[in-house]
């Protein structure tokens, strides 16, 4: 589905496509903010994957006569009231973001799946059971679910991963659903059916695969999100535990103090973060656009 | 209608229900309460001085028990008492409320000042070097934690007034208040006005593909009046259905900029009560979240069915 929808744009758009290299050339060149947020996204895989080949010192070793140092040859973006390298911190903070980004992401896609797909294929009493769950659910702003979800877990990198998925559930199994629902009055699902397939071999060999466009778009708008939150909840002191480190605890609100001090550790921290998920959501667009042209704005 | 408006109420009542206990659960399955942290704090533990505490503040009880003390006292207009500052929770939650409800106001009237006609304008003028521009802000907009831009504001305060606005007395007068709230109002509005721009934008653009707006443009009507008296009017619906969504997005914006500007509204209420693991502050703070949440989308799916007779039939 996902490769035909690709190659349909393709020919949509009149390319003259050869290898792989010449199509990722022209999605670029016909989609450029994608590629940009793209571009930006993988320079934070490449870092969270070499940050030890990038950096000079320890992201945890502590220097006091380098407490607040300002961004020098040594340290690039300064020291912050530990000594700790600001650079380093933030080349290795890539690994937690990415780490819970991705993870709670792929947890919330996944339960937001079954649940999905359980609810829009069986329907009856099992449908009701699920809609009520996910009103629940949604009722509560993204945040506060994370923060109590995070609290009651305790603080761990794991718990983190899972505070930030659950909340993301919904999102996913409401869209799961829709496309659920309007799949299995299809002409080849009814088929599958007549030929005796079981219901469970249907919904995951002929309905999953089809909904696997909208579920791409959600998860790309949905890693945005994930990042965003991470950052709040370790800002607010209840997301990724001392001694990783993680951009939103470098922004915690010590920050506030030395906004008029030392500004490095205020700007850059941000700065990550922000195009972090600048870039999800640059590609997220991109993407949508190219899978799911009737949202196109 | 009426059968529309009677179910929806009772699904929300079952949503709210549903609501209060999932949180009762959660906050009881975390490890360790209070009196452990209270305990912590002080350096000793003494196994009988424990056991009174708790039995005095009803923790030792089952949690169905705890959970249908609290039910029937939030019936009752009775919300407990705070453990730390062993006040009773209303008293320390109502008075906070207003502070809140100035900001988020602020908040909503910045989002929706620039939201709304930068989303038009950025649909009216599709594809220009505008719209490119609009479109990149508002997306850089969605990508900024508002803490940040919070203390992006707070730097460009000080570098040219010298001057913190961070909360730390009450504002005398109105003036006070203003300048006070417009800053801390201006970092939640900025990614509030952001998601209302996109939404504009888009549901714009939705409508100008229409048929009727061709017949307009065919009439010989103007530009003006095409986008403004024609579109304009029925891009707000689906717009305003989305404030169900904004009302939960601001709310998640108010309790980390509470946080930076020390602001003592109920978000930043809620933090503290989680750190502290205050449960009758928590339990009840996140019931009034979520009611208000609940309710804002009450009242929009009540507005819209009203408004589009199509919403009442379909379902």
């Amino acid at each position: 589905m996902q490769s035909e929808e690709y190659a349909a744009e393709l020919s949509r758009a009149g390319a003259n496509v050869g290898g792989r290299w010449s199509a990722a050339l022209f999605l670029a060149r016909r989609y450029p903010l994608g590629a940009i947020g793209a571009a930006i996204m993988l320079v934070f895989v490449f870092a969270a994957l070499f940050a030890k080949f990038i950096t000079f010192h320890d992201p945890l070793a502590t220097h006091a006569a380098q407490s607040l140092a300002p961004p020098s040859a040594v340290y690039w973006m300064g020291a912050d009231n530990f000594g700790r390298d600001v650079y380093s911190r933030i080349v290795y903070g890539a690994r937690i973001s990415l780490a819970v980004g991705i993870g709670a992401t792929a947890l919330g896609c996944l339960f937001g799946v079954a649940l999905g797909l359980l609810s829009g294929y069986l329907m009856g009493w099992v449908d009701l059971l699920i809609q009520r769950v996910i009103d629940i659910l949604q009722a509560l702003p993204l945040l506060v679910l994370a923060l109590v979800m995070a609290a009651a877990l305790g603080p761990s990198l794991r718990n983190t991963i899972i505070a930030i998925a659950i909340p993301l559930i919904p999102y996913v199994a409401r869209v799961l659903r829709a496309n659920t629902l309007a799949l299995r009055e299809l002409p080849f699902v009814e088929a599958a059916r007549a030929i005796g397939m079981s219901d469970l071999r249907i919904a995951l060999r002929h309905v999953l695969p089809n909904t696997l466009a909208p579920l791409i778009v959600l998860a790309t708008a949905q890693l945005g999100s994930a990042i965003l939150t991470e950052a709040s909840l370790s800002f607010l002191g209840l997301g990724v535990p001392e001694p990783y480190p993680s951009w939103g605890r470098m922004l915690s609100e010590s920050a506030a103090e030395y906004v008029h001090t030392a500004p490095w550790l205020v700007i850059f921290p941000g700065i990550a973060i922000s195009l972090a998920v600048f870039g999800t959501n640059l590609l997220g667009d991109a993407v949508r656009d190219l899978l799911d042209p009737r949202q196109r704005t | 209608m009426v059968t529309y408006f009677v179910r929806r109420l009772l699904l929300m009542l079952l949503t709210l229900f549903g609501i209060s206990v999932i949180i009762f659960a959660l906050l009881r399955i975390v490890p360790g309460n209070v009196v452990d942290i209270l305990f912590d704090a002080a350096g000793f533990v003494d196994a009988a001085d424990k056991a009174k505490i708790e039995a005095d503040l009803g923790l030792d009880k089952p949690i169905p028990v705890q959970y249908a003390a609290w039910i029937s006292g939030l019936a009752h207009g009775d919300l407990g008492y705070s453990y730390v500052s062993e006040k009773p929770a209303l008293e320390e939650i109502l008075p906070r409320i207003p502070i809140t409800a100035r900001l988020a106001g602020m908040a909503l009237a910045f989002s929706i000042l620039f939201g709304v006609p930068l989303g038009v304008l950025s649909a009216v003028k599709q594809n220009t070097a505008l719209d490119y521009v609009l479109r990149l802000v508002s997306l850089s907009g969605l990508s900024m934690p508002a803490f940040w831009l919070g203390l992006l504001l707070l730097m460009a305060f000080v570098a040219t007034t010298g001057m913190i606005p961070i909360y730390s007395q009450a504002p005398k007068s109105f003036w006070d208040s203003l300048l006070m709230y417009s800053v801390p109002a201006a970092a939640v509005g900025f990614r509030s006005s952001a998601l209302i721009m996109r939404l504009t934008r888009s549901s714009m653009l939705e409508v100008l593909r229409q048929d009727y707006i061709r017949t307009a443009r065919s009439k010989g009507a103007s530009e003006n009046s095409i986008n403004y008296r024609h579109a304009l009017r029925n891009a707000m619906l689906p717009v305003v259905t989305v404030i169900g969504i904004e009302a939960a997005f601001l709310i998640g914006g108010l309790i980390v900029t509470e946080t930076v500007f020390n602001i003592p509204g109920i978000a930043r209420f809620l933090v503290e009560a989680i750190r502290l693991r205050d449960y009758p502050i928590v339990q009840n703070l996140v019931m009034f979240i979520a009611v208000i949440v609940v309710a804002v989308n009450f009242a929009v799916d009540i507005l819209y069915a009203a408004l589009d007779p199509r919403i009442r039939y379909s379902n």
